[in-house]
């Protein structure tokens, strides 16, 4: 039992009765953003049985649509625990109290680290598949999702930066990198030495005369923190206009393969 | 110079101050005599339009400059909030005038203030610094370069030693003696009796007598505002007064 | 013109230069300085004008009118205890502020920001001169300072709080300790004709704080107009701390240890601490944004922060000092 950290009643009731360790989960549980759309790719009809009230957002979310057909939860270890799922999936940075009651309380949790590179996201859909008992499903998905890869013409167009809110940027370790890259930008960081994400002053910025600059997705009501990409001097730092990240490059998923369309 | 005519002072609905009229001309010293609470200092704010009352008073009704320089006010709280020198402190009398205490005249006025006042050699030193009496002295040089025809001073020489008490109230007769008008309260009748060309008795927020000092240091006005007798004792130094 | 004055204007022209030559992106001074003046094609004039003058333009803008508040309402109030950070005057601009951004009033009407945390500042202040007014003593300024910025500090945490933007919530460090941080040209344009009007309108209240220095009574019979001087010293107030908060988030001390420092050098005359308390008030506000650059360039270290290492030391002396009962 994989889910099983800690040994409990209930895991140790499933091993007694026999559960084969690849049976097909029944009712899952997605509480994280990320897992709740790959957990929708790749789902039979009817076994996600609700997904993250993120997933409903459009904003966050590409698969909005799709996840307001299921009841939402706020990972709340309350509300899922009453769902009685069979499977809890959940991301590194969700996994919180709620995660550790809901182990202690017998319920299998699988906890998903972020996917931020091609392999990473690969990986993730076939191991997505496998925790659903949905390996063809995984199998095709994985299939479209090389073709869409192969479909994106390599050339190099030029140097390229990601700023967001308080001045963070993304380095080649990060999910916005590779989008970066796989569309044939160079991402500025790289040189600066940011691997993961950092902040990079303003006057840096501007200093390393980018071609692109792409913005973090504005967030509703107002922030200081986002002020800083109205600034004046960011308007004429690059010769591009800036582009702004939407719900497909937050995620590991195929959709970044629209992010990737979405840059000049 | 200063002409009340009824004036009349409420605070939260209760009268302080009933139908005070007074006059003054050049050259009177007036003592405001009368227990605490009869409305001496009263008389004198509202006698400088520094509190609303109603009824008439020739220097309330004038021009906020032209009253400063009409007449200076010394209040009772002896009060200098930061550690200036005493010349700069004496120089605030000037802001009334033009130029505000850059000017010649300015410079002289200061000059005669604390000169006569004998400030000389504090001129630099900081007033907060100095004894309570040099303080009062500062403050009284203060009012004396805002170089008006009138001053009224809230119980100047309270809290003073002896020797301060006198020279205090010779300086204010000289004043008097000057020209000037001079309006002081005072608690000790002694000194008031000494000094003032006339006193004016208050009691219960109304002038109760006016007029010469043996016309008010009457045993039944004294029994009548204060509850005491006075007893009079003739000494080579003029009349000495023992309340008792 | 007085040494200490000269002294002080070179001051606040050499730290202005330095806040101007110095940043995250190594340039030499010479080529710094041309890009400024002459402008000229690439990236570096972009980052002189654009992001080093208005943070230092800001950084002299506003530690001048903290300096110049501070020693205004010391003067109205005659306690060395009044700094419209540490009683809330600063706090209910931030409100104000923050109510602006949060509505997008400040995005419908650009001048809303300003005026809102103008509003947010006139309110602390009238408040505070009902409370403690001219006669009120130091522990009722301190116990109403107290009141009044709790009330600001709950007020701006709920309105971040309700914020539907993620980042807003953790932007309360921002409105409690100040930042010049990535100001632009925009914000200077905001906030410096107020700030200039209310440095005019505390200017005309010189004579009245001189003549405070007798005690109200005293200062009202030698022809202050006390209401006039009230309403003058509340509107130069807001109209100071409020645009710069709005911009530069609530920077506490300035207007304390400014004055304190500068007290004894102008004979501790209000009129005169006024010019030199804005010119103290710059160069120490300058010098605290060259500090965040220069100690921790990678991080946005608050303002408030270094303006506090310096002040509240000081703060708690002069507590010492009036509850022993000494004069300041």
């Amino acid at each position: 039992m994989r889910g099983c950290v800690r040994p409990s009643e209930a895991c140790l009731l499933l091993a007694l009765v026999g559960t084969p360790a690849l049976a097909a989960p029944e009712r899952v549980v997605s509480m994280n953003l990320c897992t709740d759309q790959l957990a929708l790719m790749l789902a039979a009809p009817g076994q996600l049985i609700s997904v993250g009230s993120y997933a409903q957002d459009p904003a966050l979310s590409p698969m909005a649509e799709a996840a307001k057909a299921l009841p939402a939860n706020h990972g709340l270890a309350e509300e899922i625990y009453l769902m009685e799922p069979d499977l809890v999936l959940t991301g590194q940075f969700s996994a919180g109290p709620a995660v550790a009651m809901l182990q202690d309380l017998g319920i299998p949790v699988q906890v998903l680290p972020p996917a931020d590179t091609i392999p990473q996201i690969r990986h993730q859909i076939t191991l997505m598949g496998d925790l659903l008992g949905r390996q063809d499903a995984a199998r095709s998905l994985l299939a479209r999702f090389d073709a869409g890869l192969d479909a994106i013409a390599h050339s190099d167009k030029g140097r390229a930066v990601f700023y967001d809110a308080n001045g963070f940027t993304a380095g080649g370790q990060t999910l916005t990198g590779t989008v970066l890259a796989q569309a044939g930008w160079h991402n500025i960081a790289d040189d600066l030495g940011i691997t993961n994400s950092g902040t990079l002053p303003l006057e840096q910025l501007v200093m390393s005369a980018p071609d692109l600059i792409v913005t973090g997705a504005r967030w509703p009501g107002r922030s200081r923190a986002e002020a800083i990409l109205d600034h004046p001097a960011l308007r004429h730092a690059a010769r591009t206009p800036a582009v702004t990240t939407d719900s497909a490059w937050i995620c590991g998923t195929p959709f970044i393969l629209h992010a990737i369309e979405s840059l000049p | 110079m200063l002409e009340l005519q009824e004036l009349c002072v409420t605070r939260r609905n209760r009268p302080v101050l009933t139908d005070v009229s007074l006059g003054i001309r050049p050259g009177e010293f007036i003592g405001l005599i009368g227990p605490n609470g009869a409305g001496k200092s009263t008389l004198m704010e509202a006698a400088h339009g520094l509190i609303p009352a109603t009824g008439r008073s020739s220097l309330a009704m004038m021009a906020a400059p032209a009253r400063a320089r009409h007449a200076a006010y010394l209040p009772q709280a002896k009060e200098i909030a930061w550690p200036v020198s005493v010349r700069d402190l004496v120089s605030l009398g000037r802001l009334p005038w033009p130029g505000g205490g850059g000017t010649a005249a300015d410079r002289d006025a200061i000059d005669h203030a604390i000169a006569r006042m004998g400030l000389g050699e504090f001129a630099h030193r900081t007033a907060q610094r100095l004894s309570g009496g040099e303080q009062a002295r500062v403050l009284i040089a203060r009012a004396l370069a805002q170089d008006t025809p009138l001053l009224l001073a809230d119980e100047p020489i309270a809290g003073l030693d002896p020797a301060q008490q006198l020279a205090t109230m010779r300086l204010f007769s000289a004043l008097a003696q000057e020209g000037r008008g001079v309006i002081a309260s005072i608690h000790d009748l002694g000194l008031a009796a000494r000094f003032c060309t006339r006193l004016v008795l208050l009691s219960q927020g109304r002038i109760i007598a006016d007029g010469p000092p043996d016309h008010i240091l009457r045993d039944d006005l004294m029994s009548r505002a204060f509850g005491i007798t006075l007893r009079r004792v003739q000494t080579p130094d003029g009349l000495a007064i023992l309340p008792v | 013109m007085t040494p200490l004055f000269r002294l002080l204007i070179a001051l606040v022209l050499a730290l202005f230069l330095t806040s101007v030559l110095i940043g995250p992106a190594a340039v030499g001074t010479l080529a710094s300085l041309k890009a400024l003046i002459l402008g000229g094609d690439g990236p570096l004039p972009i980052v002189m004008r654009q992001i080093r003058l208005p943070r230092a333009m800001l950084g002299l803008a506003v530690g001048a009118g903290l300096g110049l508040t501070g020693a205004a309402m010391q003067g109205y109030l005659r306690n060395p205890l009044a700094e419209p950070g540490l009683i809330g005057v600063s706090g209910m601009a931030a409100l104000g502020a923050v109510i602006a951004i949060q509505t997008g009033a400040a995005l419908a009407f650009a001048l809303a920001l300003p005026v809102a945390a103008l509003t947010g500042a006139a309110v602390g202040i009238g408040l505070l001169v009902l409370l403690a007014g001219p006669r009120g003593g130091s522990v009722t300024l301190i116990l109403a300072g107290v009141a009044i910025s709790a009330m600001a500090g709950a007020g701006t945490a709920l309105v971040l709080n309700l914020s539907p933007n993620p980042y807003a919530a953790n932007e309360i460090i921002f409105w409690l300790m100040g930042s010049l941080a990535d100001r632009s040209l925009v914000h200077v344009a905001l906030a410096l004709p107020p700030l200039i009007l209310g440095a005019a309108l505390i200017a005309t209240t010189a004579r009245g704080l001189d003549a405070l220095t007798l005690g109200e009574a005293a200062a009202q019979a030698l022809g202050i107009d006390g209401t006039a001087l009230r309403w003058r010293l509340i509107a130069g107030v807001a109209l100071i701390v409020g645009p710069a908060t709005a911009v530069a988030g609530a920077i506490g001390f300035v207007g304390l240890v400014v004055p304190h420092l500068l007290r004894p050098w102008v004979g501790a005359r209000p009129s005169r601490l006024l010019p030199a308390s804005a010119l103290g008030g710059a160069a120490l506000l300058l010098v605290a944004d060259i500090a965040v650059r220069v100690i921790v360039p990678e991080r946005d270290l608050k303002l408030g922060v270094l303006t506090a290492i310096v002040g509240a030391p000081l703060f708690l002396h002069l507590i010492w000092k009036t509850r022993s009962g000494g004069r300041i």
